[in-house]
């Protein structure tokens, strides 16, 4: 495992009017390493990301990615870098198929303006096996009609086709039944095994446990605690989340 | 990032299937309630009997050749109103811009003012619908004002508009068309000859890009239709394109606007299925978000649509002034908004967006237009046909919410 971190936050904070959503984050993370960042409703997780991603700019702090100083203004830059952020709600559309969910925005196209189905339709291929999908029988289905797993497993893959460096996934076993969770939770592994940078959010302790290498808390806007998985518990972790020590208490 | 992968190790295997195997995949489907379009040709074949039993002239060549020249208005119209409806929204403005298209070109032909050219009349016009459209694209996106409103608003404007520009001249308000080239795009039937040439040209279009497309999918390990399912859609297809030209060919002859229609439904059904602008028009129908979150500009989409949609509007308009020889204070009224939106969702092309195809406003147009025609023949009153095409409707709308809930339940949704 290499031990330059590929993203690296030094003292990020996120204001929103009256609410410091982030102070003085600091967070880094490896190629091949899974880091799970978790904390309460409210803890600053989902502002930490849409930071990283590019959606709201931080207000103070530096970005380092690659060990460059970079700021990321957009999306479009994140995604750029290599960045990718697979959210809640996956984002796929259900009228199409996993193909054309897979290329959404990205499309290959032909001379005369026609898109390049076939070429398009093996890259897909390709990519679901490299990451071992083998649940989804034909990519030429529609994708409202494949199970929790399956989507997930295809919003995934389309994180990942694109040279990503860094995919972060939002609560991604939030709905999922048993053996669907399995399969995520393995396809997370085997992205940290290609040797991406995974960062994952979850609220499932047991998840957690399972596939992360180390676990960040953060509480109220702040990290206060950053655990190896290998030697800590379960409970300790719950400790640091609902009452971690602070540097600065809000509102004083 | 991925590291090299051969075929033989892909755990995703292209699914062949036999012949045997399509069909019973085909009839779970069926029975799973995805139906495509077997209500339709159901529906058509039902009509037929039903009428032809009533009144045999039905079926004569002569009727069937009326029946083309019927459609064609109502199917441009309603090609734009898909692309309308798969975004999720509605245009109630279609029938009046229809209107305004004619008009403006009809005004622009007359000898004693402008005396245009034919192609420049009608270049007018369309730019004038297609500018509306811009107008209501750009209404809807930016000020964020429902689309049934501004179309709602676009309707009376416009009809407005036909009624002023309509008795600039006269207060009679009829303006006839002299130009022979605008005449015959709705009045002129092809030779003969030139319509075995059609034939023998779609045929032999749509067998050599399916044949070239399997090659394509089988040269790169892709799932491929079986051949014998493609023989025998290819003989269907060469049966019904044949019948039509041999049947009209007994009376007048194929019209000349069929032509020009079945080119519109190839070009629009190119667009919406092998372009990315067609794919992305299903993406913001399916899930907009996705496609923000994608980097499609969602905006842009749909002030697109909304221009297709009065530029097939004015498509249309230029062909029903030609086929009438003439606007009027009324052209673009009457029944033709309804009709244009019906045949839509007839055809299958969903109200709620993301689903449908430009080939539906054919298949609804096909319907509607040979309903009224059934009626025509046997001289029912206005009353009695209206709420036929009423039921027509809502037993299309009614098919589609079935076929949508079986589906769900047994999970092909």
């Amino acid at each position: 495992m290499a031990t330059t971190p590929i993203l690296e936050l030094k003292g990020v904070s996120k204001r929103f009017g009256a609410v410091q959503a982030l102070s003085n984050v600091h967070f880094a993370t490896r190629p091949g390493e899974v880091m799970a960042l978790v904390g309460d409703n409210g803890a600053g997780k989902s502002t930490l990301i849409k930071g990283i991603a590019g959606i709201y700019p931080f207000d103070g702090g530096e970005t380092y990615f690659d060990g460059q100083r970079v700021i990321i203004h957009g999306p479009g830059e994140a995604g750029a870098l290599g960045i990718e952020i697979v959210y809640q709600d996956l984002a796929l559309a259900d009228n199409l198929d996993v193909v054309a969910n897979m290329f959404l925005g990205r499309e290959r196209v032909k001379s005369f303006w026609r898109l390049d189905e076939s070429s398009m339709e093996q890259s897909c291929l390709q990519t679901l096996s490299s990451l071992s999908v083998t649940s989804i029988k034909s990519v030429r289905q529609q994708v409202a009609g494949l199970s929790g797993g399956q989507r997930q497993a295809i919003a995934v893959a389309k994180a990942v086709m694109w040279n990503s460096r860094l995919v972060i996934l939002d609560e991604p076993t939030a709905a999922l039944g048993v053996a669907q969770t399995r399969q995520v939770l393995d396809l997370v592994k085997r992205l940290a095994g290609n040797g991406l940078a995974v960062v994952i959010i979850s609220h499932n302790l047991h998840d957690i446990f399972e596939v992360a290498d180390r676990i960040a808390v953060l509480r109220l806007g702040q990290k206060v605690a950053e655990f190896a998985a290998a030697s800590t518990t379960q409970q300790e972790v719950v400790h640091a989340i609902t009452a971690g020590a602070l540097d600065s208490v809000p509102g004083m | 990032m991925a590291s090299q992968i051969t075929a033989e190790t892909s755990p995703v295997e292209p699914v062949q299937e036999t012949l045997g195997e399509y069909f019973n995949n085909w009839f779970k489907r069926v029975r799973g309630g995805d139906l495509g379009s077997l209500p339709i040709i159901v529906g058509v074949i039902l009509i037929a009997l039903i009428f032809g039993m009533l009144e045999p002239l039905f079926f004569s060549a002569r009727n069937f050749v009326n029946l083309l020249l019927q459609m064609a208005g109502i199917t441009t119209i309603a090609i734009g109103v898909v692309f309308v409806l798969l975004i999720a929204e509605i245009d109630l403005s279609v029938g009046f811009v229809s209107g305004v298209g004619g008009v403006v070109m009809t005004l622009l032909l007359r000898e004693s003012a402008t005396d245009w050219h034919w192609y420049t009349a009608i270049g007018a016009g369309l730019l004038t619908t297609a500018v509306i459209g811009l107008i209501h694209g750009i209404i809807i996106t930016k000020a964020g004002v429902p689309s049934f409103v501004v179309t709602l608003a676009g309707l009376l404007a416009w009809s407005g508009v036909v009624l002023i520009l309509t008795t600039v001249l006269s207060t009679a308000g009829t303006i006839t068309i002299q130009d022979t080239t605008v005449l015959g795009i709705a009045n002129a039937y092809l030779p003969e000859v030139w319509g075995w040439l059609l034939f023998v040209v779609v045929i032999g279009g749509v067998i050599v890009s399916q044949v070239v497309r399997q090659q394509t999918l089988r040269r790169q390990g892709l799932a491929v239709k079986p051949v014998s399912v493609l023989a025998l859609q290819s003989v269907a297809l060469a049966l019904v394109t044949g019948g039509t030209v041999w049947y009209a060919n007994t009376d007048r002859g194929v019209p000349v606007v069929a032509v020009i229609v079945l080119i519109l439904l190839a070009f629009w059904s190119f667009v919406a299925f092998r372009t990315r602008f067609g794919r992305y028009v299903y993406a913001v129908g399916g899930n907009p978000e996705a496609a923000r979150r994608a980097g499609i500009n969602v905006d842009r989409i749909r002030i697109q649509v909304f221009m297709i949609s009065s530029f097939m509007a004015g498509v249309g308009g230029v062909i029903l002034a030609s086929r009438l020889r003439s606007v009027d204070t009324n052209t673009g009224g009457g029944n033709l908004l309804l009709n244009a939106i019906a045949a839509a969702v007839i055809g299958g092309t969903s109200l709620f967006g993301g689903s449908g195809s430009v080939m539906s406003a054919f298949l609804g147009a096909l319907i509607i237009a040979s309903v009224e025609n059934g009626m025509g023949l046997l001289g029912l009153p206005s009353g009695v046909k209206f709420v036929v095409n009423g039921l027509v409707l809502l037993v299309a709308v009614l098919i589609d919410a079935f076929s949508r809930r079986s589906r769900e339940s047994s999970g092909l949704r």
